[in-house]
C-alpha cells in the first residue's frame, strides 16, 4: 500500500489493538492520530497540517461527537474516512437511523418521538406499558429505561427534563420487545455479513459492555438480507447491527454502530474480525491507488 | 514483560505488556482503577479519563 494510512484514536481500546496487530502483519504503515492532540483546519483555513497528507483515515474515536465532526471536516478536505461521515450521523443518533431504517422499509420496533413530558406521556400510553426510553445519542446501554407503568413514565419523564441535557427531552420511545432473554450483534463489512453473536442475558439490557454474554449465532439467508439491507440504509461500511427477535414479526433491527466493538465476537464466531476490517482498509486502498 | 509501571490509586507495582502501546487503557489489578499509558518512553501512567455521555461505538 503506497497511500498514508491514518488511524484516528482516542484511547486504546483491545479492537485498536488488534487492528495495529494485523495491520503490522501485513506490513501496512499507519500514523497514529489521537484525536485529544489533533487541529482540524476546517477548508477555508489554510492553515498546514498534517492531516491533510492522509488519504484515507480510519476513524476509532470513543467520542461520538469528535468523530462526527472530524469526519465532516476531514471529507471537506476531499480525504477519504472509514467510515464516512454520512454513515456516522446516522449511526450516531438513535432517531436518525431510526427514519434511515424506515425509509428503506427495515423492519424495526415501533417507536414515537415527542419533545414535552406531556406529549411524551401521551405516546408512551399510546404505545402500551412496557416502553423503553433512550438518549438519541449513547451507548454500552447507558441510561436506558424500561417503562413499566404510568408513575415510573411520569418520574423518568420528569427527570430527564430537569437533571438531563436539551438532548435528553427529545424523547425517543421505542415499544418494548419481549426478546428470549438475548438480542442479535451482526457484523457487517462492506457487502458481507461476516459474522454474528447472539448477546445473552437474564437482564433486559444484554449488551455484552452491561454483562452480556457472547455467544456465537449462524447466519442465515434471511439474516444477512436484513443486515445488508439495514447497513445499506444508513450509508454502508463497518456497521454492527442490533436485531431483536419477536414472537410474531420476527427479526427487528433495533441499532446500527459505526465504531464496531468486537473483542468478545472473535473467538466466539471464529471470525477474526480485526483482519476483516484490515481487507477492507486494503480494499479501499485499491480502489484509490488504481 | 519488560516495563513495569505504577498505579496512581494504589501504588501497586503492574507489569506492561511488551506490546503495550500509547494511549492503551489497562486496570489496576489490585485496586481496579481504570488507568491509561500515556508514555511509553519514559513509561508514564495516568488515571483514565471519566466516562463521557457520547462514549460508545
Amino acid at each position: 500500500m503506497s497511500l498514508r494510512l491514518g488511524i484516528l484514536h482516542s484511547r486504546i481500546r483491545q479492537e485498536e489493538k488488534l487492528i495495529l496487530a494485523a495491520l503490522k502483519q501485513r506490513g501496512v504503515l499507519f500514523d497514529m492520530i489521537d484525536d485529544r492532540q489533533v487541529i482540524f483546519p476546517m477548508r477555508s483555513t489554510a492553515l498546514p497540517s498534517q492531516l491533510l497528507a492522509y488519504d484515507l483515515i480510519l476513524e476509532r474515536c470513543t467520542n461520538h461527537s469528535r468523530a462526527l465532526y472530524a469526519l465532516r471536516i476531514l471529507a471537506d478536505h476531499g480525504i477519504e474516512t472509514i467510515n464516512r461521515f454520512e454513515t456516522a450521523s446516522v449511526c450516531g443518533d438513535k432517531l436518525l437511523t431510526t427514519s434511515a431504517l424506515n425509509r428503506a422499509n427495515v423492519r424495526c420496533p415501533r417507536t414515537v418521538v415527542a419533545f414535552t413530558p406531556e406529549s411524551a406521556l401521551q405516546a408512551i400510553e399510546v404505545l402500551g406499558y412496557p416502553v423503553v426510553l433512550k438518549p438519541g445519542v449513547g451507548s454500552w446501554g447507558r441510561l436506558l429505561a424500561k417503562v413499566n407503568d404510568r408513575e415510573a413514565a411520569e418520574a423518568i419523564l420528569e427527570h430527564k427534563q430537569v437533571l438531563g441535557t436539551y438532548h435528553h427531552s427529545i424523547f425517543y420511545i421505542q415499544e418494548h420487545i419481549a426478546k428470549p432473554q438475548r438480542d442479535i450483534r451482526a457484523f457487517v463489512i462492506g457487502d458481507e455479513t461476516v459474522c454474528a453473536i447472539y448477546r445473552r442475558s437474564d437482564h433486559w439490557i444484554t449488551n455484552t459492555a452491561r454483562g452480556g454474554r457472547a455467544e456465537n449465532c449462524p447466519i442465515t439467508p434471511e439474516l444477512n438480507d436484513l443486515c445488508l439491507a439495514a447497513a445499506r440504509a444508513v450509508g454502508g461500511g463497518i456497521l454492527g447491527i442490533d436485531i431483536l427477535e419477536d414472537a410474531d414479526r420476527g427479526y427487528l433491527v433495533n441499532e446500527v454502530n459505526y465504531t464496531i466493538e468486537f473483542r468478545n465476537s472473535i473467538d466466539t464466531t471464529g471470525v477474526n474480525i480485526a483482519e476483516r476490517v484490515v481487507d477492507y482498509i486494503q480494499e479501499a486502498a485499491r480502489r484509490k491507488t488504481t | 514483560m519488560d516495563k513495569e509501571g505504577t498505579c496512581l490509586e494504589c501504588g501497586v507495582k503492574i507489569g506492561l505488556a511488551d506490546d503495550t502501546v500509547q494511549g492503551e487503557m489497562l486496570q489496576c489489578p489490585d485496586c481496579g482503577v481504570d488507568l491509561e499509558v500515556t508514555s511509553l518512553e519514559p513509561l508514564t501512567l495516568d488515571v483514565a479519563p471519566q466516562e463521557e455521555e457520547d462514549w460508545g461505538e
